[in-house]
Order: structure tokens, then C-alpha cells, then sequence
């Protein structure tokens, strides 16, 4: 099989799989008990927090340990909405963030809160013109992605936080794509609060950490026994927070070689599917993206499709097309970047990883240009000119 | 999430394509998600001789398609009229809830093919 959708997840290292079986099996303590089994997990903790920091660029302090991205998302965007209420209740985000940000700021809305969504444009960028025309005197948080999971796209974080802070608002990034795939500092970037996803950079699913900058407080939305700072109860998952430690460990030693290594891939996916199937398009900026994501589109054919048959030759991927979505609406990501509905019919999202290599590559575009002469074949759209 | 048969009437679609000078002409669109199926007809003594289809849509949409022709050649117009999306989705063995509607594009396109093939006599 040949595995791109690394944006949906990615395969745990055999490294993180190693530090984690203890905890599953003889170091299985409760970290909140004071024998020394439990005072083990608690020391393995207490050192992943260190290592879950030093990639961001943060202090240990400033990280808690959550179930994912989205509970980060909620933690943070709810915490402060709530904390700050009585300052303002307007909130601003993008038109293409994760579920987990949007649907957090449409519950928002419904309990009173003005949300709003700024544009991306063609290459799905906001503009910071944009964001100061939006910021008003009741706005009391920003929170934008860094770098979108269907295009790549990747967004200018540190100036967006720069005009957070002049004007005193709270600013939350959802980092859950970019962490351990492009340098992310907290302090460079002026960030307030940033989400972080093991699964998505070859650590285990169910398990993230939100950056909390010293002295910025939440309001809590999850009750329980008070672990995390009482902001994310419940008996920590040590396996999960070991082996999302190592991954950040791995991600800050390789950052670089993988940063050049995917690029390299990238370009090759790009070009060699543009070059080769007439009218075919790549989605979202070239340049400011994520290493390793591609998202093309095809006229006159239908993303489900495209991915059924690329499944059917062995390789993964995935697609923004209405048909493939449990809503059947096209992309919200692919709408906002003017796409018409037909068009994001056809996009395919490829998202390279590391154990991809430059052969599979080939193999990739000969697959998609085959498939998209059949399809096209039977299209009633396509008509050959 | 697709029944085998699904996949096969997916991977080897058959009956595609256009004819030429054919005797009846149908196309809809899918008011639901946005996707295009055409169904050409050809009819002699009554009798759906050949049908051809061009599917712009999901991988339901497409095995619905192929589905459709072969449930409705060599079948009267009165016996082809009577197939519904439910014998489509049936004779494919079952559809995901969501892409029922896909059926519904199968059913509409070779109806229109007959009532354009009826409206040219
Ligand atoms: C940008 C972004 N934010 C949040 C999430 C949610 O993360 P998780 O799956 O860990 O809840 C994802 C991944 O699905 C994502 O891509
Ligand atoms: S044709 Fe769009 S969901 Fe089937």
C-alpha cells in the first residue's frame, strides 16, 4: 500500500510504540497516587511534558495534556470566551479552520457570541489588513490556524499574533498540522495558546497538549478530579502522553532533514501531475504550504471517485468532493478559496509522509493519470476537445 | 462501506458510453450534491435493445448507472418504467443511507431517456 493522507493520520513510530508498551503493561500507575508505581507515571509524565515543550519552544508549565486537537481547540476557545465574557464577546477566526474551531465558535454563537469569519482568497491566506478592520473594541479572541489539513495553506501566525497583542486580545492556533512539520515558537509567534495532535505527527490517536502561555487564564469547561490544571480532568493517559513526548522528541531532531525531504516529494507530486493531465489544478498558495500536502482538482470528475479507484491500486488519499462528505456539501476550505461547487467535485488531497519515497511518487502519478482518463471517459461533463 | 457488488458495477462499470443517433436522450442532475448522469436509449419493437450511460459522480453514482442498464436491456419501456432506485439498490446489494439518492439520479435518467424517446415518436 501506498499511504498519502498523513493529514488524516499518521502511522506510529516504532521508536513511540517502544517507549509506550510499558506503560500499558508493568508501569500501568495511576499518576495521581503516591506509591511508587503511581509516582513512576508521574515522573514519565512530568519528563514528557518537558519534551512536549522544548518543541514548541515553551516552558513545561505552560503545557497540558488533553485527549487530542479537539479537545484542545474546545479547552482554549471555550476557556477564554467564558473567562473574558464580561470584556466583550466578539471572537474572530478564519473561513477555513478545522471543525474543531468552527463548530466551537457556532456553539459560541448560539450562547451570545459574535464570531467573525475572515476571508482567505485564492491562495487561502488571510490578510492582515483584513484582521485589523475586524478587530473591534468587544473582540476578545483571535483564533486561526496555522497551517490548514486540506490545502497546506499556511498562515502568517507571528504578525497575526503581533497585532493580537497590541490590541490586548487573547490569540489561540490550532498547530495541530504544522507542529513537528515546520518550526513552530511560541514566543516567535506570539501565540497565547496553541493546540498540538500526537496522531499527526507518528504519535498515538487520542491524545494532545494545548500550550497555555504563563498567565493566561481559562475558564474550565470539563469537570472532573482536577488533573491538568483542572482544565483537563480525568486519569491521564500516560502511554499516550509518553509516546506523544517522543514523537516530539523525534519531530525537533529530524525537523529539518524531513522539511527538505518532503518538499523535494512534493514538488515532483505537483509537477508531475500538472505537467501530465491536462486541466488540472493545484488548490491553495504553492509556496506558503505545508511540506508534503498536495490538493489537486480535475475537470469534469468526482473526488469519491478518484480515491475509490486510487484505493483499488493500492494508495491512499482523500478528497473535499460533496459526495464523499456525511453532509454532502462540498469543502467549506475549497468554498472559501472561490472554488464553485463543480470544481470542488474534483479535488483529490494527497498528504506525503516520511516512509513515502520518490518511486512511489512516480507510481502515484501514473495511477492518477490513468484514473482520470477513465473517469474523464465516462464523464457526461468531459467532452474532449 | 460498498457491498462487493457495488465495487464491481464501480471498477467495471459496464455499458458505458454514448450512442450515437440513439432513439432517446435523458439527463439530470442531483439536486443533493451536484453530480450529472446521462442515459442514451436505443428501442426497437418496444423493447430497450441497447442502453449507454455517462456518469459524473460518486462511486454509487456510477454503479448505479452500470446497475440500471443492465437491469433495464432487453426490457420492454412499460417493464423498464416500473424499475425504481429501491430495485437499483437491491440488485446492488444495498447502499450506504446516504447515497440512496445516487439511485434516485439512475432511475430519473433512464425515465427521461424513455420520455424523450415517447415525446420524438
Ligand atoms: C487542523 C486540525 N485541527 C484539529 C484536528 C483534530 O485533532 P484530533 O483528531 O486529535 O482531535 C485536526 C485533525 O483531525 C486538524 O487537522
Ligand atoms: S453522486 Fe454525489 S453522493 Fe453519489
Amino acid at each position: 500500500m501506498i499511504y498519502m493522507d498523513h493529514s488524516a493520520t499518521s502511522p506510529v513510530k516504532k521508536e513511540v510504540f517502544e517507549v509506550m508498551k510499558p506503560y500499558l503493561k508493568e508501569s500501568y500507575g495511576n499518576a495521581s497516587t503516591f506509591y511508587s508505581l503511581g509516582r513512576e507515571a508521574k515522573v514519565a509524565m512530568e519528563n514528557a511534558r518537558e519534551n512536549v515543550a522544548k518543541l514548541i519552544g515553551a516552558n513545561p508549565e505552560e503545557i497540558i495534556f488533553t485527549s487530542g486537537g479537539t479537545e484542545s481547540d474546545n479547552i482554549a476557545i471555550q476557556g477564554i470566551a467564558y473567562k473574558l465574557q464580561s470584556k466583550g464577546k466578539h471572537i474572530i477566526t478564519s473561513s477555513i479552520e478545522h471543525p474543531a474551531v468552527i463548530e466551537t465558535c457556532k456553539g459560541l454563537e448560539n450562547k451570545g457570541f459574535k464570531v467573525s469569519y475572515l476571508p482567505v482568497y485564492k491562495n487561502g491566506i488571510i490578510k492582515i489588513s483584513d484582521l485589523k478592520k475586524a478587530i473591534a473594541d468587544e473582540t476578545i479572541l483571535i483564533t486561526i490556524m496555522h497551517a490548514n489539513n486540506e490545502i497546506g495553506t499556511i498562515q502568517p501566525i507571528a504578525e497575526i499574533g503581533e497585532v493580537a497583542k497590541k490590541h490586548d486580545i487573547k490569540f489561540h492556533c490550532d498547530g495541530v498540522q504544522s507542529v513537528g512539520k515546520i518550526p513552530v515558537d511560541v514566543n516567535k509567534l506570539n501565540v497565547d495558546l496553541l493546540s498540538v495532535s500526537a496522531h499527526k505527527l507518528h504519535g498515538p490517536k487520542g491524545v494532545g497538549a494545548l500550550y497555555i502561555k504563563k498567565g493566561t487564564k481559562l475558564k474550565p469547561i470539563l469537570f472532573g478530579g482536577g488533573q491538568e490544571n483542572d482544565l483537563s480532568p480525568g486519569t491521564e493517559n500516560i502511554p499516550g502522553i509518553v509516546g506523544l513526548a517522543k514523537a516530539c522528541e523525534i519531530a525537533k531532531l529530524e525537523l529539518e532533514n524531513n522539511f527538505t525531504y518532503l518538499t523535494n516529494l512534493q514538488e515532483k507530486l505537483i509537477d508531475g501531475v500538472l505537467d501530465n493531465i491536462e486541466e488540472s489544478y493545484l488548490n491553495g498558495d504553492r509556496e506558503k504550504r505545508l511540506p508534503g500536502n498536495v490538493n489537486f482538482r480535475f475537470t469534469g470528475i468526482e473526488g469519491e471517485s478518484i480515491v475509490l479507484m486510487l484505493d483499488s491500486k493500492g494508495i491512499a488519499g482523500s478528497t473535499g468532493s460533496a459526495c464523499s462528505s456525511k453532509k454532502l456539501t462540498p469543502s467549506h476550505v475549497l468554498k472559501a478559496i472561490g472554488l464553485e461547487d463543480l470544481d470542488s467535485h474534483g479535488s483529490l488531497r494527497l498528504t506525503i509522509g516520511m516512509e513515502n519515497n520518490e518511486e512511489e511518487v512516480i507510481t502515484v502519478i501514473e495511477e492518477i493519470k490513468s484514473i482520470v482518463e477513465t473517469l474523464r471517459s465516462m464523464s457526461p461533463l468531459w467532452k474532449k476537445k | 462501506m460498498y457491498t462487493e457488488k457495488v465495487m464491481d458495477h464501480f471498477t467495471n462499470p459496464r455499458n458505458v458510453g454514448e450512442i450515437e443517433n440513439a432513439d432517446g436522450e435523458g439527463t439530470v442532475g442531483n439536486p443533493t450534491c451536484g453530480d450529472v448522469m446521462t442515459i442514451y436509449i436505443k428501442v426497437k419493437d418496444n423493447v430497450l435493445e441497447d442502453i449507454k450511460f455517462k456518469t459524473f459522480g460518486c462511486g454509487a453514482a456510477i454503479a448505479t448507472s452500470s446497475m440500471i442498464t443492465e437491469l433495464a436491456i432487453g426490457k420492454t419501456i412499460e417493464e423498464a418504467l416500473k424499475i425504481t432506485k429501491n430495485h437499483v439498490a437491491e440488485a446492488l446489494e444495498g447502499l450506504p443511507k446516504t447515497k440512496m439518492h445516487c439511485s434516485n439520479l439512475a432511475a430519473d435518467a433512464l425515465k427521461a431517456a424513455i420520455e424523450n424517446y415517447k415525446s420524438k415518436k
